[in-house]
């Protein structure tokens, strides 16, 4: 296969994972992996790298529209920020020790708690009473506009949110995708927080965090441009195309494929890694 | 100049929206950069054997923002590619920057400060020595 017919059908695969992702709300960054290492047979430091990259274009790309609804908490986001941003780094660097089978276990392993929390209810939780401290302190309480009225909400949990994040910043930077599925169980789970504002303030996180540890891997070299070229431009358009159809698909089966073809990649990244493959 | 930093000048919702614009610009210039140097890439090394089985690191010049840019003056196809994904990673940081200054507008100095750790941290993992 030569590099043109390469590019092209990674493009195409790209842009199909950039699509479910949105549609889906597990992102982009999530296939990625296991399309390049299983498919293309690429070595998983460039596919973490490449992964990294898409999984910032995916966030910065549906943030420009998420702001300017006044939904995310961005004082949460970057109060959390720290947690997660000291944790990419703590994984990048861990990521260097790390024998490679080990990352594709632990990445199979984070696929399918991905897939798993994707079906989830959505506990919209409301107000239950002003209970931590620190939250007050640090000004994280907030509000989100609704169609009828503004809704407030107080944050639980601080610090025990605090150190989840900075689970999820280990992982994002150690196996380069973004980690929402950990960033909304903390938010959602131990912050209890709305999940429209978990959602959105998780997606501001992700590129900020991925950015950080995507530093790293740059002057690793893991970060391949021939490779992004493809993924980025792919899940890109994916992501865009997907938020488009959104409005008419037919989510909770999609989402239902989705977390099989994922659990089946991911199960194959565990044998793999297992016995050595990759 | 004074003006500048009062918030009637610039009032809270001028900031959210300048902060969505810079991330729109942030994604169109890297998607413009990578598109420009893909075509170049591929005009010019298309018909060659991809390599990414083996893990060798990518090649001298493409891991360092110098080569990155000495690459980008001869209009080498992957140095264009590759400053396209700097800029895509630079998109949060600046979001970040802006936000401080946001903050700072607002007065609110406790997230001046948080802010400036995040900024901090970003900032210590671009420090070479990390790399290993």
């Amino acid at each position: 296969m030569t590099i043109l017919a390469f590019t092209l059908i990674l493009l195409l695969g790209a842009f199909t994972a950039g699509m479910l992702g949105s549609l889906t709300g597990l992102g982009g960054g999530v296939v990625i992996i296991p399309l390049l290492t299983l498919v293309f047979h690429v070595d998983i430091r460039y596919a973490i790298g490449t992964a990294l990259i898409a999984s910032i274009a995916t966030s910065s790309g549906s943030a420009s529209a998420y702001v300017k609804e006044g939904i995310t908490n961005i004082r949460l986001g970057m109060f959390l920020e720290i947690a997660t941003t000291t944790g990419a780094v703590i994984g990048a660097l861990v990521a260097v020790f790390m024998p490679t089978n080990i990352v594709a276990i632990i990445f199979g392993c984070v696929l399918i708690f991905s897939a798993i929390m994707s079906f989830k209810p959505k506990v919209n939780n409301a107000d239950q009473g002003d209970t931590s401290e620190l939250a007050r302190k640090l000004r994280l309480n907030g509000e989100y506009p609704t169609p009828a009225e503004k809704v407030s909400y107080t944050v639980h949990r601080v610090a025990g949110g605090y150190f989840m994040m900075m689970f999820a910043g280990i992982m994002s930077g150690l196996l380069g995708i973004g980690s929402g599925a950990l960033k909304v169980l903390a938010m959602d789970n131990i912050m209890r927080i709305p999940f429209k504002v978990s959602t959105t303030t998780s997606n501001f996180m992700i590129g900020v965090t991925a950015a950080a540890s995507a530093v790293v891997y740059l002057q690793r070299g893991y970060i391949s441009p021939g490779l992004c070229l493809p993924v980025v431009l792919g899940v890109l358009a994916g992501a865009f195309g997907g938020s488009k159809l959104l409005v008419r698909a037919n989510v909770t089966k999609l989402r239902l494929v989705f977390s099989v073809v994922i659990t089946f990649l991911a199960v194959q990244m565990i044998y793999n890694g297992y016995t050595g493959k990759l | 100049m004074k003006h500048l930093f009062t918030k009637g000048y610039w009032a809270d919702k001028d900031i959210q929206q300048l902060i969505g614009k810079q991330l729109r610009i942030g994604v169109i210039t890297a998607s413009v950069l990578v598109i420009i140097g893909g075509l170049i890439y591929l005009y010019r090394h298309g018909g060659e054997l991809p390599s990414y089985r083996e893990f060798t690191g990518v090649r001298a010049g493409l891991d360092s923002f110098s080569g990155i840019i000495q690459g980008v003056r001869g209009i080498h196809g992957m140095e264009i590619i590759q400053l396209g994904v700097v800029c895509l990673i630079a998109t949060p940081i600046i979001r970040v920057a802006l936000s401080a200054f946001a903050f700072l507008l607002e007065r609110d100095y406790l997230y001046v400060f948080i802010t400036l750790i995040v900024l901090g941290v970003i900032c210590f993992s671009m420090l070479g020595e990390l790399v290993g």
